[in-house]
């Protein structure tokens, strides 16, 4: 950054006409606006959101700048406000890089757990295909949606209270993140049915965890090792003896905890296995991999997980080419000076992982599914890290992408070596659905699943905890 | 070799620490110290491995003219 003598304003892309300028274009097709923004303004463009405009960063130098910026210049706490509902009010979206330290070290998401933690992953994943006859169909949405909320709330509030959830809080967790139209910039609360679904699938949730509350307060722990996250929560009172926190701030508190690994982790894992199937020579590699690890008996955990190249290739190439997050965004809170154009504060800041993250220069065959593109000596994820950003970067970068990675593989390790899959659609036919905030696939999205013969040696799940 | 950290990008995850605990340090809620800038050659190994599986990719090596 330098400061800029001659300051000039970055240019805006066309279209947006309309009262609420790019609004409509970016409920429709995100994608094709912002890789237009690129392709006709450059690293820096403008584009506007309703009242705002959107300076869009895009390319390594300008991608550095947004994600070294410290809050006080690029604030992120204003810049969604369709979470708000969502959490409910007094839980707040996204913390300070401090705040978001301790969490990291308060909330399990530390290196030393990641062991049991795949352990626990694996037994999900078993627990669900418990009840697969030997061949079938499964919908990814629905299938990846409801396993990613039980692996989530068992890492992260604790096998007691994944054991009292079923099938019912994925669905009402889905119509919440179904509620994140962008028509939010403009009226968090306007009066359209996505919301109204919304707004009843949160009291919905506010419900269910008022049950187990009570459940619990019939029938508390035996022993303090039992406890999780809710029995520490609900033991927690202020000096006049009454509860601290009620049922509707403690489930804002476990919506909020699994909103950014639920969606991401479900949909990375339907498009990884997408991608195998539509490369059937990347699959046989990454089966060949897990037989090599599988016969040698080494279990699902996190010592094993770290090293399976060709996996955790297909994953980081999903996630290169179907980012589950395709705008980051933050509020500037004063001007500053990216590549001679001045943001001025108040403007909001975007960066686009699905623009970066294809960018030629940087991944040649961007648009292709090549996974080799992560082995040494290339690393294009490590040599690119302000281009490869499906996880961001910075300050702000996934603090769960550790674990969003270790629980892909632990997923991919159960499921691969005994089931076979295939698609059960026209290749071309999965894609996206962008026409809310939070992408998840578009639906139907079908494959077929069918027993492998005979015994597989396959890494056992069980490891310790 | 010479071992230094990019601070805008540790989160404090301590995988550093659990690879080569002689080399890095996290305090509680802290980002990581580097408790030998140069460490001994015999720990290159691990180092390595630390900087390798920093999940923020803020670790490096610079290997010093000999």
């Amino acid at each position: 950054m330098s400061i800029a003598v001659d300051r000039r304003e970055p240019p805006r892309v066309s279209g947006g006409a309309g009262e609420n300028g790019h609004l409509e274009e970016l409920r429709v097709d995100p994608i094709a606006l912002l890789t237009r923004v690129r392709a006709e303004c450059g690293d820096v463009g403008v584009f506007r959101l309703a009242e705002r405009d959107v300076v869009l960063l895009t390319g390594s130098g300008a991608n550095e700048i947004f994600f070294r910026a410290p809050e006080e210049i690029l604030d992120q706490a204003e810049a969604y406000p369709f979470m708000t509902p969502v959490f409910g009010e007094g839980v707040v979206f996204d913390a300070p890089p401090e705040r978001r330290r301790e969490m990291l070290h308060n909330q399990a998401l530390r290196d030393k757990f990641m062991r049991g933690h795949a352990a626990t992953i694996a037994a999900e994943v078993e627990r669900m295909v418990a009840g697969w006859d030997d061949q079938g169909e499964i919908d990814l949405l629905d299938w990846f949606a409801e396993l990613t909320i039980y692996t989530s709330s068992a890492c992260l509030i604790g096998k007691r209270f994944r054991d009292e959830l079923d099938k019912r809080f994925a669905e009402l967790y889905h119509d919440l993140e179904q509620g994140t139209d962008a028509i939010a910039y403009v009226d968090p609360y306007a009066p359209i049915e996505s919301f109204r679904r919304r707004d009843a699938a949160r009291r919905g949730l506010v419900s269910l965890v008022e049950g187990i509350m009570e459940r619990r307060t019939a029938a508390p722990p035996a022993a303090d090792d039992d406890r999780d996250l809710l029995d520490v929560l609900m033991s927690i009172s202020d000096e006049d003896g009454s509860p601290r926190f009620s049922a509707d701030l403690i489930t804002g508190m476990f919506i909020s905890m699994m909103f950014a690994g639920h969606h991401t982790t479900s949909g990375t894992a339907a498009w990884t296995l997408i991608e195998l199937l539509r490369h059937p020579a990347q699959l046989d590699a990454v089966d060949g991999e897990l037989d090599e690890l599988g016969a040698h008996g080494v279990e699902v955990s996190y010592q094993a997980l770290r090293e399976m190249p060709r996996l955790e290739s297909a994953i980081k190439e999903a996630l290169r080419l179907h980012p589950p997050l395709i705008l980051l965004l933050r509020v500037a809170k004063e001007d500053l000076d990216v590549e001679g154009f001045t943001i001025r504060a108040g403007q909001m800041v975007g960066a686009s992982p699905s623009v970066s993250n294809r960018i030629a220069e940087d991944f040649p065959d961007a648009d292709a599914f090549v996974p080799e593109r992560y082995a040494s000596p290339r690393e294009e994820d490590r040599s690119n890290p302000w281009t490869w950003i499906p996880f961001g970067a910075g300050r702000h970068r996934c603090v769960g992408a550790a674990f969003a990675m270790m629980q892909l593989k632990a997923i991919f390790s159960v499921l691969l070596p005994q089931w076979e899959f295939e698609l059960a659609q026209p290749s071309d036919t999965y894609r996206n659905d962008h026409s809310k905030m939070v992408v998840q696939l578009q639906q139907p999205c079908v494959v077929r699943y069918r027993r492998k013969p005979g015994p597989v040696p396959h890494a056992s799940a069980t490891g310790p905890r | 070799m010479r071992v230094s950290v990019d601070l805008d990008l540790c989160q404090g995850h301590g995988v550093c620490e659990s690879e080569a605990p002689t080399v890095f340090q996290l305090a509680k809620n802290a980002t990581v110290t580097i408790l030998v800038e140069s460490p001994a050659e015999q720990l290159r190994a691990e180092v390595e491995t630390a900087v390798r599986y920093c999940p923020t990719s803020a670790l490096r090596i610079d290997d010093e003219e000999e």
